[in-house]
């Protein structure tokens, strides 16, 4: 549906999209996952045809970013990171507006999203301005969704939302996969990874191959270890300073921690555990335990 | 994290807006050095509460002392506390050394001793090659570390933080919350609020608040326990399930 072959993107001497390839299927819920600066606001932009890439092509439903992107632009959904809703316009007026600009009626469309934009239903004339968080990304979601497009781009669309309606916001884009739209979603929370059919890791410009969130899981390449003391920032500190240790970083209530080559095995309670996808991301993002530093040359 | 004397004590404090409730006879302790989560769902009452405590608001009710002083001396409050809000308030136009100066220039800090402290503070978060780089040239990561430390230059008692992890990935977070436990390991009370329970984890007390009302105020571990939960996440949703009021209602 959506396919990125080796998009190269600059802005002045820095790159900022390297060759970046991938392709989702139809109805594929897709996550690019990377930290801040990684790039994918970028690549959102370049397939949502807002910027033109330096190289490489990308193509939506088979229509060229670039050629025909006022054809793409009736079938996509776009809701960057700071989405804007009119704040001075009723729910109802935001709506509205946004389907008139399609061509579209609210009416045709309803169905849609009347799952989300329920709850929204008893405020239809209060202004946008005057929602909580939580309210205002439903609202913003509805008005992306109202000329019904085929494929989704929502960049980081959980950022500062309780874990309630995050949780309510992933039901959601559940619900409009099972309807055959395609959504591509960038986040930087690990939990939000594991509700993607498939995830894409991206950092410095660069996508990792995408793969399932169990692959990506099964590829971590270490013995990983949970570690407990009475003080675990001690704990970190002296574990940082033993010469076995690879990477060792606080996890919930303990210590997640990796060897060199041999597990240390007098350090106090450790345990053998099975790595998560946040372990995984750590790994795969700092290398070999060098992880204290992998910002420090990130040349932004 | 020293265990000594309380940091923050609240009694029966409530805040109405109206008719409307924000914040319903809560109470608790926060005791020096510790670092407490203060959660809630949105529209809950967390910002409203935090603001009384940071002499930002004036209670409707009830009483509290906040690193010595009482709740109604918000002036002596503001000079004790530290404080970094979800959009952090440095200068996107000012320089990293800029920005530090004028948070020191606020709170009385001799030109030698922010100096001094500026290196001293840039050296410990490893970004001494930083110092003359505009703000809004630096990535997300180091904005919040560098706020965070901006607002314990002036060595409060307290620091309060309002969201302050938002949008940023997994091992930057993780360094952000080294600085946090730093701090509270130097005696600094830190009182937190985060939508993200695996943070609440690092806390070595976390309250959840529903509707105004603190719902349950322990350990990430008794909580667990007491919730039968494998996750903050999970304790967090049985709990915020019960909220009744609507997010809505909020302004």
């Amino acid at each position: 549906m959506v396919v990125a072959e080796h998009i190269n993107k600059w802005y002045r001497t820095t790159q900022v999209l390297n060759d970046v390839c991938f392709e989702t299927a139809k109805g594929e819920i897709f996550g690019l996952i990377g930290p801040d600066g990684a790039g994918k606001t970028t690549l959102f932009r370049v397939l949502t045809t807002l910027i033109k890439a330096d190289s490489g092509r990308a193509t939506i439903g088979g229509l060229d970013a670039e050629t025909d992107y006022r054809e793409i632009r009736t079938r996509i959904g776009y809701m960057p990171g700071r989405f804007s809703l009119y704040p001075d316009l009723t729910v109802r007026e935001n709506l509205e507006f946004f389907a008139t600009i399609f061509g579209a009626t609210v009416r045709e469309n309803y169905t849609l999203i009347e799952g989300i934009y329920r709850s929204l239903a008893p405020f239809e004339n209060r202004p946008a301005g005057k929602l909580s968080g939580g309210m205002k990304q439903k609202l913003a979601l509805s008005c992306v969704l109202i000329h019904k497009p085929s494929v989704l781009f929502l960049d980081e669309p959980a950022t500062g939302v309780d874990p309630v309606s995050r949780k309510e916001l992933w039901s959601m884009l559940r619900q409009l996969k099972e309807q055959g739209i395609t959504i591509i979603v960038s986040t930087p929370y690990m939990d939000e990874a594991l509700l993607c059919d498939r995830i894409a890791l991206m950092q410095h410009g660069k996508l990792l191959s995408a793969a399932t969130p169990a692959q990506v899981i099964a590829a971590y390449p270490r013995k990983l270890y949970a570690a407990e003391a009475p003080n675990n920032y001690r704990l970190l500190n002296e574990l940082r300073a033993n010469p076995q240790v690879a990477s060792a970083y606080a996890f919930g209530d303990c210590v997640h921690v990796a060897f060199i080559a041999q597990s240390d095995t007098s350090i106090p309670n450790l345990r053998e555990i099975p790595p998560g996808i946040e372990d995984c991301f750590i790994e795969l993002t700092t290398g070999k335990g060098a992880w204290n530093d992998h910002r420090k040359n990130d040349g932004k | 994290m020293k265990t000594g004397d309380t940091s923050i004590r609240v009694r029966d404090l409530t805040k109405r807006f109206g008719t409307f409730t924000a914040v319903d006879r809560i109470c608790f302790d926060v005791k020096e050095g510790e670092i407490f989560g203060f959660l809630g769902a949105n529209g809950a009452g967390k910002t409203t509460a935090m603001r009384i405590l940071c002499g930002l608001s004036k209670p409707t009710s009830g009483e509290g002392t906040v690193a010595g002083c009482d709740i109604a001396d918000a002036e002596q409050i503001k000079r004790r506390i530290g404080y970094m809000s979800q959009k952090f308030s440095l200068y996107e136009n000012l320089k990293v050394w800029e920005n530090i100066r004028l948070f020191a220039g606020i709170y009385g800090i001799s030109a030698k001793e922010t100096a001094r402290r500026t290196d001293e503070m840039l050296e410990r978060i490893g970004f001494a090659h930083g110092k003359n780089a505009l703000v809004k040239s630096l990535p997300l990561g180091w904005k919040q570390k560098l706020a965070f430390s901006t607002a314990i230059f002036h060595h409060p008692k307290i620091v309060f933080l309002d969201e302050p992890t938002g949008g940023v990935d997994p091992v930057t977070r993780r360094q952000f919350w080294e600085l946090i436990c730093e701090a509270s390991e130097r005696g600094v009370t830190v009182f937190v609020t985060t939508h993200y329970m695996d943070e609440a984890e690092y806390c070595h007390r976390v309250s959840i608040m529903v509707d105004g009302r603190i719902e349950a105020l322990d350990t990430p571990q008794n909580l667990r326990a007491k919730y039968q939960a494998n996750s903050m996440d999970e304790v967090f949703r049985q709990l915020a399930g019960k909220a009744k009021r609507m997010e809505n209602c909020k302004k």
